[in-house]
């Protein structure tokens, strides 16, 4: 009898432990997504995964050239403000055929992006969005605007947007727009 | 009684003034002089040249100067003014002035009865124990003695196509008035003397603007004016210890003005009448005074920025280097401003270095000159940019701050103080007005984008500490515009409307008393 209570005790003090190792290895993973949250992004062209979507307003640039034009599009759901913030750029930055023109130069690629509490979202962009700039000063508003717009535009949490290259703070993309700190929507660029 | 009329007077007359003249000319040079200045009027000394060296003679000092020469029996040689005396030994380079040595660059010589001294014995001994100053200028030949005005003034001509300038420089300072009487301006200087060559300046060509300019009297200078010439406007400024006097002078256009290079009509083509040159501006008379001096012209990218590039392989850091130049002759040589390049040639220079080239210098005004890009090849047209910022900034800037800092000799004063990047956010209605200003002067003549005024963050602005404006003259991804802009006839258009909005906001400047 002592015995078989002794086993009992035994198996039920096993059990804790086995729960308590799991729910201890657990609970980091939660903790580690305060902020700033970040995600990885998939390579920009890949086709949104088949699975629940939303419609976003994506933005390109308008017939004259002068200013972006509005367009919505259905793009993949992400759980999250971060995860989604995340697709609208991966959306964004897709290549796109006639008759869109894209003011996102073509073979940039999101590195990852980063949300604050504070509304700021910070987009980490691969080097090409300064290498394949073809610059003036119009094509770079339309560019950083692209991006300010469309996650403030489409992400009511999101209130401004900062680009990144490489992980690191830019002066500009071609040498006129300020990208010091982060913009808030500009809706006066789009038609 | 009759006389008969000799045919052949006329040529034996012009033989005998030929011969006349060839005689006078086939004479050897005047002896060298020096030219001695003073209150009582000018006299010549004459000089004596042995080598390399002049020498003057003691007996030809002692008349002006009241100066006692006399020579002992061993042979020195002791000049004597009001009981000072100074010691000259033959064979020394030497003078003991006082009983204080100075060097000389000879020793004394004799000449026969005659003693000479080098002319530098003037400056180097007289000059210790005389009462007055005596300044020997020896290049222009002078010896000025007392307190007697007779700047050096030196004259620079610069043609500059349809419009040529005449720098005249007056050190020290002394100020002049300009007057015109029929083909000539006379420029009469408030001094005793003047210390020019003559000429002043070397003969220009017989059709120019100008062909000469000559000394008149010991004060006057005229500029002998060309058949081109069609108006005039002077400006004088104090340039450290120089007075700067600066004449404008505007030529006649040809009513035959050939067509720009490159718009020749091709062969098999009917010929196209040849567009109109660009207007020269007319010469701004009367302006009133104002505090407007300098303007900073910025040449967007450069180096291995190439800026936007169109087809046919135009890149906007050389179009923005050639119009910035030309405006900068152009503001230069009609207004009299003082114009910097935040560069002058084909380099990369940061973003906060142009600004603050700007800023450093005290610039008035602030244009950055870019040439725009589109990802629609159908975008044309020029813009003139703003600097915008985002309301807390604007907010941070106008709460400023002041920082209560000591000052030599006690006390304190209070800087104010502006975050660098927020300069631009107090000069935002002026910069809005020169834009405004920009873009009338735009409307008629370069072709304006739907949007000719807009507002950006733009970092080369943001920092400027005055009026600020970035103009994108128009857009070299289109292609029929980036043969435009690459064209001489648009750069003189456009930079003629640049001068003529600057001439503008520099008026208003004045009129509101540093605030247009």
């Amino acid at each position: 009898m002592t015995v078989r209570r002794l086993l009992a005790v035994g198996v039920l003090l096993l059990t804790a432990i086995v729960v308590g190792t799991i729910v201890w290895l657990r609970v980091p993973r939660f903790t580690s997504q305060a902020t700033p949250r970040a995600a990885a992004a998939p390579a920009p062209t890949a086709p949104a995964p088949p699975g629940r979507k939303i419609k976003a307003r994506l933005f390109y640039v308008g017939d004259d050239g002068m200013k972006l034009t509005g367009i919505e599009r259905d793009i993949a759901y992400g759980e999250g403000a971060t995860e989604q913030a995340r697709e609208i750029v991966a959306a964004q930055i897709a290549p796109v055929v006639d008759p869109l023109v894209s003011a996102v130069p073509r073979g940039t690629a999101l590195r990852a992006v980063f949300l604050t509490q504070g509304g700021e979202a910070y987009v980490d962009l691969s080097r090409d969005v300064i290498t394949a700039h073809p610059g003036g000063t119009l094509n770079e508003l339309l560019t950083v605007y692209t991006f300010v717009n469309a996650l403030t535009v489409n992400l009511p949490a999101v209130t401004s947007v900062q680009l990144l290259v490489d992980g690191k703070e830019i002066d500009t993309l071609s040498g006129h727009i300020d990208l010091r700190q982060p913009l808030a929507k500009n809706l006066s660029w789009v038609q | 009684m009759k006389f008969r009329a000799i045919p052949q007077l006329p040529a034996l007359t012009l033989a005998l003034l030929l011969g006349l003249a060839a005689v006078l000319s086939s004479q050897p040079p005047a002896p060298p002089s020096l030219t001695l200045l003073s209150k009582e009027g000018r006299r010549a000394l004459p000089l004596t040249l042995v080598g390399d060296q002049e020498f003057v003679a003691l007996d030809d000092l002692a008349g002006p100067f009241q100066i006692a020469v006399r020579e002992d029996a061993l042979g020195a040689v002791t000049v004597t003014y009001k009981g000072k005396t100074i010691v000259l030994t033959p064979d020394q380079a030497l003078a003991s002035v006082s009983g204080r040595l100075v060097s000389l660059p000879a020793p004394p010589s004799r000449s026969g009865r005659r003693w000479l001294v080098p002319v530098e014995f003037v400056s180097r001994a007289l000059a210790l124990i005389y009462d007055a100053r005596l300044d020997l200028r020896k290049p222009s030949g002078l010896l000025i003695v007392g307190d007697v005005r007779v700047p050096k003034v030196a004259v620079r001509f610069d043609p500059l196509g349809n419009a040529a300038r005449l720098t005249i420089d007056a050190t020290p300072r002394a100020g002049s008035t300009v007057t015109q009487d029929a083909d000539r301006l006379t420029i009469k200087f408030d001094a005793d003397a003047l210390d020019a060559l003559n000429p002043p300046l070397a003969p220009q060509p017989a059709q120019g603007i100008v062909q000469g300019v000559r000394l008149v009297d010991q004060t006057t200078m005229a500029v002998d004016l060309g058949p081109r010439f069609a108006g005039f406007r002077t400006t004088s400024q104090p340039v450290d210890d120089t007075q700067r006097l600066v004449i404008d002078l505007l030529a006649l256009v040809p009513s035959d003005t050939p067509a720009p290079p490159g718009q020749s009509p091709q062969p098999g083509q009917p010929a196209q009448p040849a567009p109109p040159p660009p207007a020269e501006p007319p010469l701004v008379f009367g302006q009133p005074p104002s505090a407007f001096h300098t303007i900073a012209i910025d040449a967007g990218h450069g180096g291995d920025d190439e800026g936007v590039k169109s087809g046919e392989g135009a890149k906007e850091k050389d179009l923005t280097l050639a119009v910035a130049r030309r405006a900068k002759a152009v503001v230069e040589a009609r207004l009299g401003l003082r114009v910097l390049l935040t560069r002058d040639d084909d380099r990369n220079v940061p973003l906060d270095e142009r600004t603050a080239i700007a800023n450093n210098n005290k610039a008035d005004l602030f244009v950055s000159l870019h040439a725009n890009g589109s990802m629609r090849p159908s975008t044309t047209g020029a813009s003139i940019f703003c600097a915008a910022f985002d309301k807390d900034a604007a907010q941070t800037a106008a709460a400023g701050g002041a920082e209560r800092l000591p000052t030599f000799g006690g006390g304190s004063r209070d800087i104010e103080l502006v975050p660098w990047d927020l300069a631009q956010t107090r000069h935002l209605d002026r910069s809005e007005r020169f834009a405004e200003f920009v873009e009338a002067q735009f409307r008629d003549r370069v072709p304006l984008s739907s949007r000719a005024i807009d507002r950006a963050p733009l970092r080369v602005l943001e920092s400027a500490n005055m009026p600020a404006v970035l103009i994108e003259l128009g857009y070299l991804t289109n292609a029929e515009q980036a043969k435009l802009l690459t064209s001489e006839a648009f750069q003189a258009t456009a930079v003629q409307a640049i001068y003529e909005a600057i001439v503008r906001f520099r008026d208003a400047f004045a009129a509101g008393g540093g605030t247009p």
